[in-house]
């Protein structure tokens, strides 16, 4: 599904890393530093890798050697960012359908989307006055309403409290049964790596330090 | 004080079809300019900001000189314009010419600072969601920036509205054509027995320039307070 190589050199660190997976949901399991979400980027094309390859579904998206570099609106990746990067003049509704109007693509998938994430109260709403978690909710769902070939989610449930981090988690659960779409998410907390991946790749200081499935991870951190 | 003879009220007319006409006509040259002002690194960007900027510094009788030697019937440009039927030299389009070349470094200015402090993290995110360069700018760049465009647009039209010597010197003064409000004022000045009417187009020049100034605090008080609660 996924194959990565990437060497990239950054201020103060250095990422060598090359994986091929085909695993639903794959998870980047790390400290804060260890090159988590510059791998996102670069599987989006918000950063080009000094060197590398980057295959999607048996699409090259990336390759330094070929010089082959897709452009960013072309890869069809659904992202999900740390601090939502919601849309403030526009509502909800608007933000949910912003990717299947830019891609011009029906939007079929908008109604099982706001069913699943509960976001029906919220599609006339601005998004100025919606909680933590109602923010990612409707960032999960604007990047899934595109039909994206991958989500990525970088960190999607930091900064939640408690009980919104249960509700976004539930959420994330139950998308992956419903609509069997691949996924990378970066994590630094192990409850959520375990209650969503399939396989679990760990990074520190930039290289692969460990490779496993969710059981022998939660054997590991559970 | 008695009301707008119908020379004084063809002067205001004129003003404000030269203010309105100048912010419309500049305001997508402004918006391409401030784009790459704020958004591209290339040589000669200094020179092309300086050059920008002569309007504000230069005496409003150069920029006016300089208007006239590039678009007067004879100018380098204005020659070659007036082979395909375009005249600005002593027309009220040249009034408007005048208008948004003094305007244009207030309307640039004001964009290209909106532009400069728009969140590039969501131009990212649309493109991720696969909007194109052009679909971000409509979607995303000019909405989040309209505070700074109508700003930006109020200013070149105060500056255009009180505009007076790159106008006289490039279009002199036609009644009905190019004497515009201030030019008017001016004539009125030099006239024995000219002072009502100097008078009355004063106050209708605060008059506008009040107005102005509220639609622009009603318009940005309105964009502001959504910001603010987003």
């Amino acid at each position: 599904m996924i194959e990565l190589s990437i060497k990239h050199s950054l201020a103060d660190l250095d990422i060598d890393i090359h994986f091929g997976s085909e695993a639903r949901c794959v998870a980047l399991f790390g400290d804060s530093g260890a090159g988590k979400t510059t791998i996102l980027n670069a599987i989006a094309g918000l950063l080009e890798p000094q060197q590398g390859r980057i295959v999607l579904d048996g699409q090259v998206l990336f390759d330094s050697a070929s010089g082959i570099s897709i452009a960013v609106a072309a890869r069809e990746v659904g992202y999900v960012f740390q601090d939502g990067r919601l849309f403030p003049h526009l509502s909800v509704r608007a933000n949910l359908l912003y990717g299947a109007q830019a891609r011009r693509r029906p939007t079929r998938r908008f109604d099982h989307l706001v069913e699943l994430l509960e976001l029906g109260p919220l599609l006339d709403r601005r998004t100025h006055n919606l909680s933590g978690g109602e923010r990612q909710r409707v960032a999960i769902g604007r990047a899934l309403a595109s039909e994206p070939r991958i989500l990525l989610l970088d960190e999607p449930l930091t900064g939640l409290h408690r009980e919104a981090r249960e509700q976004v988690l539930n959420h994330l659960r139950a998308l992956k049964q419903e609509l069997r779409i691949a996924s990378l998410l970066v994590s630094h907390r192990a409850d959520e790596v375990i209650a969503l991946a399939d396989e679990v790749i760990g990074l520190h200081a930039g290289l692969i330090s460990a490779r496993m499935d969710t059981n022998g991870f939660s054997a590991q951190h559970g | 004080m008695s009301a707008l003879s119908p020379a004084e009220w063809e002067a205001l007319a004129l003003s404000l079809r030269v203010a309105t006409l100048s912010v419309v006509v500049s305001l997508p040259f402004a918006l391409g300019l401030a784009w790459m002002l704020s958004r591209w690194r290339f040589p000669g960007r200094l020179l092309v900001e300086a050059s920008m900027f002569l309007p504000l510094t230069l005496p409003p009788v150069v920029t006016g000189y300089a208007l006239l030697v590039l678009f007067g019937r004879h100018g380098w440009i204005g020659e070659w314009l007036a082979e395909i039927g375009i005249v600005f030299a002593f027309r009220w389009t040249g009034a408007v010419l005048a208008a948004a070349v003094m305007g244009f470094p207030l309307l640039v200015l004001s964009i290209r600072v909106a532009f400069d402090n728009l969140d590039r993290r969501l131009e990212r995110a649309a493109e991720t969601l696969g909007a194109s360069a052009w679909r971000r700018f409509v979607t995303i760049v000019l909405p989040l920036s309209m505070r700074g465009i109508i700003a930006g647009s109020v200013l070149a039209f105060a500056r255009a509205f009180g505009e007076f010597g790159a106008t006289i010197t490039f279009v002199s003064s036609i009644p009905g054509e190019t004497r515009t409000l201030p030019i008017a004022i001016y004539e009125m000045m030099s006239l024995s027995g000219g002072d009502a009417g100097v008078q009355r187009l004063t106050l209708v020049a605060l008059a506008v320039a009040f107005a102005a100034t509220i639609a622009a605090a009603i318009l940005g008080g309105a964009l502001w307070g959504r910001r603010r609660d987003d």
